[in-house]
């Protein structure tokens, strides 16, 4: 691949090294959840535990964070319309909705909690707290990094090529998740 | 036909710098230049090293003359050897080899030698640094808390690493910890750095096959480095939780596993070897075509070898468990990988040494240094044969013999390799050359009190002596071999004394030595293109075109012996090769 | 030689043990000769002489990387000799598993090895049964069995002249075995870091004759009638 010294534009830079970055953060995850599958598969008799999750509730926040991809997505489309009402809109949303997601995973945590599923109650625990916890900052950081980029909106400024960038890393949080609920919520 | 030099616009902390507006804490602490960043890690990786052969130091001292007290530090019980060897372990690797291989030279070279003004991100590049200045401090005030630093070796194994109860450290192994978290956010941000860089930000003419070795050497380190770190993150993470909330992730009483720390910790432990020895193997790559006035030998077959290095090391890492009770059938498998590893790296041997036939070899020191990483990590290669032979690991795991290796390995590399390439970058990084003279007794003195320290080894380890143990004289087993102990001792501080020829030319040579040239060395490659040292920006208004590899000395047709990268020839003279 | 620096080998599959470290031992001392003999070689015969000039040599032609591929290749059929070697004797010391003469249970515990013997009856977990710190008591010439467990952390079962060691990992059970060709008395160290004691934890291994052994064993349990060993 030649690139030639024109062609090297700051998006095209932005891009390669999130997906670097995306690739890194597979690993981590993709070491996460070996671990549980590892752990779930020598151990029977965590299904019992996993009943005591709630399906719904992340069933809703399966789809809470399916729509803010398509309101990322739709924030990049405006952008590339040169729509900034657009941009700012719809990076709100997204943001919104990556908060509704942390707001449902707080109630789910707390419920858990007051019914005595601390992280040291046993083994699928730990690992629903530690596999849920990791994606949790990763969307609080993708929530944070989108509301920079929405200030910066309201500012007037374009966000220029890096809101696909965010784009693209909030599209990996969701991926995450599409692995995470299954694993977690419906294997038993 | 040559083309005409592109111009390329400078960003705006260049011209800015340029204009020395920045002032002392912008140019030399909160810098972006990447010239500067790298000098940083040197400074930071020369500094750990300090540390790191102190805690050698007394660790060598204590198995010498067991139970008395040494000189410097005092007594030293049991909990604290375990510190001792533990961080001595984490210093090196973390905080000496990958800040000097990746950080100083990855940083110093990448932009300059691919034609660039600068990294693709220059103040994530800052960033990365300071990240890293963090975790080092951390390591250090581990030592200063309650009960002490972390002791559950480098390696951490759990459950000893899991409950405080059974180290009785607490802060010391969650410091330790928090310090990984940080250092691998660094090297993290730093490898995504070079990666873009390099894919992005080449000059004119330079495709991938023109790319210098020490280019590809790094790259691919630093793809390993982003692939292999994942699962240990998590691991950390798991780890913490089990220290901090008390769960059981490695702990059995639990319904947890000490044997998934294990896979999770090795599966980027043995990559990490390669991270480490690539960059050094590179920067040998480079001076051995300098000095030897040949190209190198067989440049693309070094490519798939290195290419393959880096999957096969993917592939290998249970071989640091054949005794560790996994599952047996795994055993043959990783065994017969890794004695496989050894193929890609021999061809890469192989062909060091016959890029020397028919040179014309200067053995300036730079040059001896690439000789003596060449003897010294085939010797370390050798032996990892033995350790990779599962049937034999069932005798020397655990053992010296083990540490005789990986010293043999990572220090031909971190020592031999580094320092080919400090003194072969030094004049273009601070526009001076060293002391000759000085430099080639460095390189003796280092040569000869490094096998006397760990070519013994082999022989403790081969006669039983377990690792990390304290005091020898505790075993009946273990008093024949004790006078060779001591000899190890005595040798370890002539190699740390051996250091000092090298500081003392490297202070004197950067304040007071021979103001160097662009091309002290008559190189091809783009670097030396750039003044010694080169200014903010690489290049005055123009950064380089390349019109050819980055080996070609002793060209056939040319009046020269070797023929620039950026050199455009005029119509109609010697046919270029690619 | 290099190799004497081994502890003698009292282990029935020592011997494969110590052949493939032999083979090993000189495969790779000659290439180690090759290529530094090369290497100085080269570095002596091609120093810079004034008015010459070093060959354009890029490695590039066939006839050329030929010179690279056939030692590679040839380390590569090296390395697959060693590794059929070596599962020949990765196989008699782990896999081909003997039936058990003799029977203890260790269990590593910062800082002991624990030693569980089952007692005249041959059973564990009976009245019979007696521990033993550190003291690991075997007869000359029969297979031990040996399972291996931990209380807390992660042990390892040294013993060098038998050429055998494993890991105790608490959670687990491991079976390992030796059969001991000559009496004698072994120390039995740790050699995975297991905390403040680990230096120093070291237990001992005692091959008895086996007359000697029915006397031991008679002084362990004076009650018990018969032998001690099934003849």
């Amino acid at each position: 691949m030649t690139v030639v010294f024109e062609q090297s534009t700051p998006a095209l830079r932005g891009k390669i090294a999130i997906w670097w970055v995306i690739a890194s953060e597979v690993m981590i995850f993709g070491g996460a959840v070996g671990s549980y599958i590892m752990a779930r598969a020598a151990s029977p008799g965590w299904s019992a535990e996993a009943a005591h999750l709630s399906t719904f509730m992340a069933a809703i926040n399966t789809f809470v964070l399916l729509t803010s991809s398509m309101t990322m997505a739709m924030a990049f489309a405006s952008y590339q319309k040169g729509d900034q009402r657009g941009v700012r809109r719809f990076l709100l949303l997204t943001i919104l909705l990556g908060l509704a997601f942390l707001g449902i995973k707080a109630y789910e945590y707390t419920s858990h909690i007051m019914e005595g599923a601390v992280p040291w109650s046993g083994s699928f625990w730990s690992f629903y707290y530690m596999l849920t916890g990791l994606h949790a900052l990763h969307v609080l950081a993708g929530a944070i990094v989108n509301f920079i980029l929405f200030l910066a909106a309201g500012r007037g400024l374009s966000t220029g090529y890096r809101i696909e960038i965010a784009g693209l890393y909030w599209h990996f949080v969701d991926i995450v998740w599409i692995f995470l609920f299954p694993l977690l919520y419906l294997s038993y | 036909m040559s083309n005409p030099p592109r111009v390329a616009p400078s960003p705006s902390s260049v011209a800015q710098a340029a204009h020395g507006e920045l002032g002392f804490w912008r140019t030399y602490v909160f810098t972006t230049d990447h010239k500067t960043i790298a000098k940083q890690y040197l400074s930071l990786g020369l500094f750990m090293a300090f540390v790191g052969g102190y805690l050698a130091y007394v660790m060598r001292w204590q198995l010498a003359f067991p139970d008395t007290s040494i000189p410097g530090f005092g007594f030293v019980g049991p909990e604290t050897y375990n510190a001792l060897v533990t961080n001595h372990g984490t210093i090196m690797v973390f905080f000496v080899a990958m800040p000097i291989l990746l950080g100083a030279f990855g940083n110093f070279l990448i932009p300059l030698m691919i034609g660039a003004r600068d990294m693709a991100f220059p103040r994530l590049n800052m960033l990365s640094f300071w990240i890293l200045a963090v975790s080092a401090l951390l390591i250090l005030i581990s030592f200063f808390v309650p009960a002490g630093g972390a002791s559950a070796g480098w390696t951490g194994y759990a459950p000893l690493s899991a409950r405080a109860e059974y180290t009785g450290v607490n802060w010391g192994i969650n410091l330790w910890l928090f310090a990984h978290a940080l250092e691998f956010s660094s090297f993290l941000i730093g490898g995504v750095n070079f990666l873009t860089t390099a894919i992005t930000m080449r000059a004119p003419g330079m495709t991938f096959s023109r790319l210098p070795l020490v280019i590809w050497q790094l790259l691919t380190a630093s793809v390993i480095f982003l692939l292999s770190v994942g699962p240990l993150i998590a691991a950390a993470v798991m780890l913490l939780m089990d220290r901090l909330l008390g769960t059981s992730f490695f702990v059995p009483e639990g319904g947890g596993d000490p044997l998934l720390w294990e896979h999770l910790f090795w599966f980027f432990g043995h990559p990490e070897v390669y991270v480490i020895l690539l960059p050094g193997l590179g920067a040998v790559l480079e001076v051995l075509a300098v000095f030897s006035r040949k190209p190198i030998f067989g440049y693309r077959w070094i490519i798939y070898s290195t290419l393959a290095t880096g999957v096969l090391s993917f592939l290998v890492w249970a071989h640091h468990m054949f005794i560790s009770g996994m599952d047996p059938r795994l055993v043959m498998p990783f065994s017969i990988a890794t004695i496989l590893i050894s193929v890609p790296l021999s061809l890469i041997i192989f062909s060091m040494i016959l890029t020397l036939w028919k040179g014309s070899i200067r053995l300036a020191t730079p040059m001896l240094w690439a000789l003596g990483f060449i003897a010294m990590f085939i010797l370390g290669g050798l032996t990892g044969i033995v350790n990779g032979s599962a049937a034999l690991d069932i005798q020397i795991h655990g053992t010296h013999f083990v540490v005789a290796h990986f010293h043999y390995t990572l220090l031909s590399v971190v020592i031999f390799g580094g320092f080919t390439g400090l003194y072969f970058w030094f004049p273009k990084m601070f526009g001076r050359m060293m002391n000759e003279p000085l430099g080639k007794l460095h390189f003796l003195l280092t040569l000869l009190f490094f096998n006397l320290t760990f070519f013994p080894m082999h022989a403790v380890g081969l006669a039983g002596m377990p690792r990390r143990i304290a005091n020898p004289l505790q075993y009946e087993f273990l008093k024949a071999v004790q006078p060779l102990n001591v000899q190890i001792t005595i040798s370890a501080i002539g190699l740390i004394i051996a250091q000092l020829p090298f500081l003392i030319n490297f202070a004197w040579s950067i304040m007071a030595g021979r103001k160097a040239e662009s091309n002290p060395w008559e190189a091809a490659t783009l670097e030396w293109t750039a003044p010694s040292p080169p200014p903010h920006g690489n290049w005055g208004e123009a950064i380089p075109t390349v019109y050819r590899g980055p080996y070609e000395y002793s060209p056939p047709g040319v009046r020269e012996d070797y023929l620039p990268q950026d050199r455009a020839l005029a119509a109609g003279s010697a046919k270029e090769r690619r | 030689m290099f190799l004497n620096w081994l502890p003698e080998n009292i282990s029935t599959y020592g011997g494969e043990i110590d052949s493939l470290f032999r083979l090993i031992y000189y495969i790779t001392l000659a290439w180690f000769i090759v290529t530094m003999g090369a290497m100085l070689g080269f570095v002596l015969l091609f120093r810079r002489r004034d008015g010459q000039r070093a060959a354009y040599i890029t490695g590039e032609k066939l006839s050329q990387v030929a010179w690279l591929i056939v030692p590679t290749v040839l380390v590569l059929g090296l390395d697959l000799w060693i590794d059929f070697r070596g599962g020949d004797a990765w196989a008699k010391a782990r896999l081909h598993v003997p039936p058990s003469e003799l029977q203890v249970q260790v269990t590593g515990k910062q800082f002991n090895w624990e030693i569980l013997y089952p007692g005249p009856d041959g059973q564990f977990g009976t009245a019979d049964d007696l521990q033993i710190d550190n003291e690991l008591h075997v007869a000359v010439n029969k297979v031990v069995g040996v399972t291996l467990k931990s209380k807390d952390v992660i042990h390892s079962l040294f013993l060098p002249s038998l050429r055998l060691q494993q890991n105790a990992v608490p959670g687990r059970k491991f079976h390992v075995w030796f059969q001991a060709t000559k009496t004698g008395v072994f120390e039995i160290p740790c050699a995975e870091l297991c905390g403040f004691g680990h230096s120093g934890m070291v237990g001992h291994l005692t091959v008895h004759t086996a007359e000697e052994y029915d006397k031991w064993a008679k002084e362990q349990w004076p009650a018990a009638t018969g032998e001690a060993i099934p003849r």
